[in-house]
């Protein structure tokens, strides 16, 4: 089994003149749930296009669970959730998770088992009955998310999942990305709710022009704590010992700010300043948020979308 | 094949479920009933003035079923191109395409499924309503074509032709421009046989030369004028000329042309729409 779910080359998409995605290179690991944030018009759903063979690349290469992109066979191990979902609106939730179950593979038997345990899932077990044209946003979109785990899927792309979800219906969106997690899938999350993706995702990728220009790992992403330090008697020689525990100290009177490494530092540092003799009133740490990483990443040309 | 029939299946129910199969069986027996009426009425006149005699009968009996079953290639062709019109490009337009084309299936699967399905119900929609003129012939003018399988079966090939062109037209066109093209096709197809057929009464090579062209191009009229043929071989002296004329008859090599046309064109659909993005 590879180890990576998703690994691009210089993925590149041509429209005429425009480019929509100029040089994709990824490798997302099995298992781990990844952002791909970017602003309006970044190339995002193009990229998650081609990694689902829907957009042809005009160059470059690339495999998702280890077969080259567009692979039909491939297709029934990943589901996909677009950001509008629609199918045709003359059927019921049952038929449209039948009629998707049959187009993956499923054997008859079991499918309608499947199929009420997820509707209970998506809280549609009431209405998987009416016709999909009866239904409001927020249940099509739960109706599709349904059919995107259909197939017990290795691989899930959601693509703006929570865009006409009221709060419930995004908690559930978090916790099915949660149980997706803990059953080994990996998740390839597009959206624009940084704080979701926040909340969800391993790691991020940001996008800008087509390109991938940042990664994050959001668990223990480096130099993302914000340490200040309220200290009385530091002198030159304790911030430079300082150094050893972050980056970027700077001093403004009582107040010390640096970077910190990792948040096991904090102790450690608490202990150091302490031995040193050093007076220490306040220690507060802050992690930088997806928001601002996302407004510094994107720099000055990022376009309201 | 298991994502072909379950298209097919798929575009059945959605035809059904949006009335659309309800509202061309409704229309076509209304056409079958006036025609029907027609016929009775028409019939029972002519044997109450005693006068005809049983030539003109025949020859009567011959045109009139010639010229239902001209309105029913018209409205038969017309619902081949109107039932697919927006399948495809429809589907692209709403992004309903996209859920289907990620699913492990070839894409040829779908438009195949769709086309077969489509043929499906243009075939069965054909059964009914020539069944019914050539029933409604029989019952009130004691009239049996000379020939059944061989005129419908050409007729469901013309509209086949129409149905594949729309198909096809669909991948890349949007549904308004490829009811434009469609409908160009067959209007083209359409003026060409008349002028092939009129002109080649004068012995006119070009106009025969540009007929066969564009059927060649668009053969669907080609398969209704060799129909015709086949269900008027002995009036065919008669009546040479005009929509049920049959000066200029298509030939068998025409017919496997049309075979071919068909199976190229859906192809080309097929191939298409493997390479388009979604």
């Amino acid at each position: 089994m590879p180890e990576y779910a998703i690994e691009t080359a210089a993925l590149r998409r041509e429209f005429g003149r425009n480019v929509a995605v100029a040089g994709l290179s990824l490798a997302v690991p099995r298992g781990e749930v990844f952002g791909f944030l970017g602003p309006n018009g970044a190339g995002k759903t193009t990229s998650l296009k081609l990694l689902l063979g829907l957009v042809p690349p005009t160059s470059g290469s690339g495999t998702v669970l280890g077969a080259p992109l567009g692979n039909t066979e491939a297709r029934a191990r990943i589901g996909f959730l677009p950001e509008h979902f629609r199918f045709h609106d003359c059927l019921n939730a049952r038929e449209l998770l039948y009629f998707h179950g049959r187009l993956l593979g499923l054997p008859r038997r079991g499918l309608e088992t499947r199929i009420e345990a997820l509707l209970l899932r998506v809280g549609l077990d009431d209405a998987g009955h009416r016709p999909l044209r009866t239904y409001s946003k927020g249940m099509t979109q739960r109706a599709g998310l349904a059919a995107a785990l259909l197939g017990e899927p290795q691989l899930v792309f959601l693509d703006e999942p929570t865009s006409g979800l009221d709060p419930l219906g995004r908690l559930l969106v978090r916790d099915v990305i949660e149980e997706l997690r803990a059953g080994g899938a990996t998740v390839f999350l597009n959206s624009h709710l940084l704080g979701e993706v926040e909340a969800t995702c391993d790691r991020v990728a940001f996008v800008k022009n087509g390109r991938v220009v940042h990664e994050l790992t959001l668990a223990s992403a480096e130099g993302t704590l914000d340490v200040e330090l309220r200290l009385g008697g530091a002198d030159e020689a304790l911030l430079e010992g300082l150094a050893a525990f972050g980056s970027g100290v700077t001093r403004d009177g009582a107040l010390v700010r640096l970077h910190a490494h990792a948040e096991n530092v904090l102790p450690e540092l608490a202990r150091w300043l302490v031995g040193r003799g050093a007076a220490l009133y306040e220690l507060r740490c802050r992690r930088k948020t997806l928001e601002e990483w996302f407004v510094e990443v994107m720099g000055d040309d990022q376009r309201p979308g | 094949m298991r994502g072909t029939l379950l298209i097919a299946r798929l575009t059945w129910l959605e035809t059904r479920r949006r009335r659309i199969a309800l509202a061309a069986l409704v229309c076509g027996l209304l056409f079958l009933a006036v025609f029907a009426t027609a016929m009775y009425h028409g019939f029972r006149i002519a044997e109450a003035q005693g006068g005809t005699n049983p030539v003109e009968m025949r020859i009567a009996a011959t045109v009139l079923t010639v010229a239902g079953l001209y309105v029913v290639n018209f409205l038969v062709t017309a619902v081949a191109i109107l039932l697919p019109i927006d399948s495809l490009s429809g589907e692209i337009g709403s992004g309903v395409i996209q859920t289907l084309a990620s699913k492990p299936i070839d894409r040829a699967a779908i438009v195949v499924g769709k086309w077969l399905a489509y043929l499906a119900m243009t075939a069965a929609y054909l059964a009914l309503l020539g069944g019914g003129v050539l029933l409604t012939m029989r019952a009130f003018a004691d009239f049996t074509a000379p020939a059944v399988v061989a005129p419908l079966a050409l007729m469901l090939l013309g509209a086949a032709v129409m149905l594949t062109i729309t198909i096809a037209g669909g991948v890349r066109l949007s549904t308004i421009t490829n009811g434009i093209v469609a409908f160009g096709f067959y209007g083209v197809a359409f003026i060409a046989g008349w002028i092939e057929q009129i002109l080649s009464l004068f012995q006119n090579t070009t106009a025969r030369y540009v007929g066969t062209v564009v059927s060649l191009v668009s053969p669907s009229d080609a398969m209704w004028r060799r129909a015709a043929y086949e269900l008027q071989p002995l009036t065919a002296v008669v009546f040479q000329a005009g929509p049920f004329g049959v000066a200029s008859v298509p030939s068998a090599a025409m017919i496997v042309w049309t075979v071919l046309f068909i199976a190229g064109v859906l192809a080309f659909a097929a191939w298409q729409f493997r390479r388009r993005p979604l």
